[in-house]
């Protein structure tokens, strides 16, 4: 042995191959510890949909029911705040709900609702996630003064919405509201989680 | 005793890592006011270390007893109240330490060759050190706690393309919620406590192999004696041990005086609003992070989302982190010291102190068309300092550094 040139090409390769080989190992080894990071199976099947009853939801009152933990609102509009919807087009990013992913095709309309009467919205900011303020009293001072048709405010980074959860431009949220799925079970009852069945 | 001593030095280098690092590490002679931050935030360290373990010890990581499990701590436990008010009051703490100690770095230049590792492991460190931060706020699950963790993980979700999976990884769930409380129980309490204490030993070892700085910001190491000692050092131990014990003492004074008078110090140490049980259903009026997190949080907020998404803004709050990282090759001046050094420098620092300070005020401030504006004016003053440290470090003229040190 010791009368043997040292080959070090030959050295230099089974270093570099067991390194690639040690590499490989850890990244499998890696992918359980990662995956522990996923929902869980438990976690997957919490999704049931919720139902909630209107029938004694007044004019202009709002009610915050948990789907999935996160909070959806539902509310009622009156016919003021119906007519008023139809003049905010000028201050919105996207008046015509045309980013397909923030709403179910039934709730692509002008009030983003399957009644225009009833809202249904996911109370989630759509910039990092703080659940915006109800401020229905029109011309708020501190919201834009006359221009100020009713909405949604959001604490954490100021961002504004409309009565149909549409976003203002020029403010941090990127996008309109999300609505979820939901259909009315009878005129009183909303299912929030499944669409209606025609589609 | 001698002989006890041989023993242990044949089998442990005992004489030697006390000479090494204390009784024969020689350090100049003339650290001022600005060197007790150092050592203050080892003390720190071990504070929250030891009074961590034992809110541990009574702490539920569960979504549905956390907060009263910290009340439970707060009013059954016998000290309870104290172990957990020098907990968050440490916290605090930490980052006063921290901040005043970057700021030296800055002020003497320490950052500068051969010094640029120290201050790499120093900005990791700090980094770690907010993420741990932030953690530990999540675990009362209070408002703020329930809603700033929904605020800060949802930044990762504007992440292009891998965004929305990546929430759901970090989170474990599709919204804030007893996995993400518990993970973070463990990352706080087990992996980042870990990760700092190594990267403080890696601190101090690159420390102590190329000597400390000074206020002079000239090296000692230039001057040595016959035996080879550098003529402006003194013994770590004793002389900087005792005069540290005299920093360790008056913060001990202040400290105390927060925990126990003060504990949420109106606010900033502990918000109002996390007094509150986590409500999934209703954000509290005024949200804002911890005062340390507010200077990165206004940046974010400066920023307005661009081609609609807010990555600009995460990207941005990002980068005034890690910019910092580059600050040895940016700083191109021949002086170390702010005493030596050239006005255009002086003036630069100066600005940009005052904009760190104001970014900082502004993160707790609700938005407002005047405050988002002044916060957009401090960014671009932030980031100009950085970007514009090449030219105003090579500009102006520098007074000449003395041989020796001054006093």
């Amino acid at each position: 042995m010791s009368e043997q040139a040292i080959d070090l090409k030959k050295r230099r390769f089974i270093t570099s191959a067991t390194s690639v080989v040690g590499a490989v190992g850890v990244g499998f080894v890696a992918w359980p510890f990662l995956s522990t990071w996923m929902p869980s199976a438990r976690a997957k099947s919490a999704s049931a949909p919720v139902d909630i009853n209107i029938s004694k939801l007044e004019n202009g009152q709002l009610v915050r029911v948990l789907w999935r933990k996160k909070p959806v609102w539902v509310f009622k509009r009156d016919k003021t705040t119906i007519a008023n919807l139809n003049t905010m087009n000028s201050m919105l990013s996207d008046p015509n709900s045309d980013e397909t992913s923030q709403q179910p095709t039934y709730a692509k309309n002008a009030y983003r609702s399957i009644n225009p009467n009833i809202a249904v919205i996911i109370g989630i900011c759509t910039h990092l996630g703080c659940s915006p303020t109800y401020r229905p009293e029109i011309g708020a001072a501190d919201l834009g003064g006359d221009l100020w048709k009713g909405g949604f405010y959001c604490p954490c980074h100021g961002s504004k919405f409309d009565l149909a959860g549409r976003v203002f431009s020029g403010v941090p949220a990127p996008t309109n509201l999300i609505i979820p799925p939901y259909h009315f079970v009878s005129d009183s009852l909303i299912r929030i989680g499944i669409g209606p069945k025609a589609s | 005793m001698n002989n006890n001593k041989n023993w242990i030095d044949q089998r442990f280098p005992l004489t030697k890592v006390w000479n090494e690092h204390l009784a024969e590490y020689y350090t100049p002679r003339n650290f001022n006011f600005w060197y007790f931050f150092g050592s203050l935030a080892i003390l720190v360290l071990v504070m929250q270390i030891v009074t961590g373990i034992f809110l541990t010890m009574h702490f539920k990581a569960d979504e549905a007893n956390a907060f009263a499990s910290v009340e439970y701590i707060m009013r059954d436990v016998d000290w309870g109240w104290l172990i957990r008010y020098m907990h968050s009051t440490g916290a605090s703490a930490f980052f006063i330490v921290i901040y005043l100690h970057m700021y030296r770095a800055l002020l003497y230049g320490s950052y500068k060759t051969p010094r640029e590792l120290i201050w790499i492991i120093g900005m990791v460190l700090y980094i770690v050190l907010m993420a741990e931060a932030f953690m530990g706020y999540v675990l009362p699950w209070g408002q703020m706690s329930y809603w700033g963790a929904q605020v800060i993980i949802s930044l990762f979700g504007s992440v292009p393309f891998i965004g929305p999976d990546l929430l759901i990884w970090i989170l474990g769930d599709y919204v804030v919620g007893d996995p993400a409380l518990n993970r973070f129980f463990s990352l706080h309490v087990i992996a980042l406590p870990l990760i700092l204490v190594i990267l403080v030993f890696l601190h101090i070892v690159a420390l102590h192999t190329v000597g400390s700085n000074n206020p002079d910001g000239i090296e000692i190491k230039k001057n040595k004696d016959k035996k080879g000692i550098p003529k402006d050092g003194i013994p770590f131990h004793p002389y900087y041990s005792v005069k540290d014990i005299v920093g360790v003492v008056v913060f001990l004074m202040i400290f105390s005086a927060v925990v126990f008078f003060s504990p949420t110090l109106n606010g900033y140490f502990l918000e109002n609003a996390n007094f509150v049980e986590a409500n999934p259903l209703k954000t509290p009026d005024h949200i804002a992070p911890l005062w340390y997190l507010t200077p990165f949080y206004s940046v974010l907020r400066a920023i307005p989302p661009m081609f609609g998404s807010q990555f600009p803004g995460v990207m941005g709050m990002f980068s005034s982190l890690l910019i910092l990282l580059a600050l040895p090759w940016l700083d191109r001046s021949k002086v170390k010291s702010i005493r030596y050094r050239s006005y255009p420098y002086k003036i630069a620092l100066g600005i940009f102190v005052v904009s760190f300070i104001y970014l900082g005020y502004l993160g707790m401030q609700p938005v407002t068309p005047t405050n988002v504006f002044l916060a957009r004016v401090f960014t671009v003053a932030y980031f100009g300092f950085f970007i514009l440290m090449p030219w105003f470090t090579s500009i102006g003229k520098t007074k000449t550094e003395p041989k020796r040190i001054t006093g």
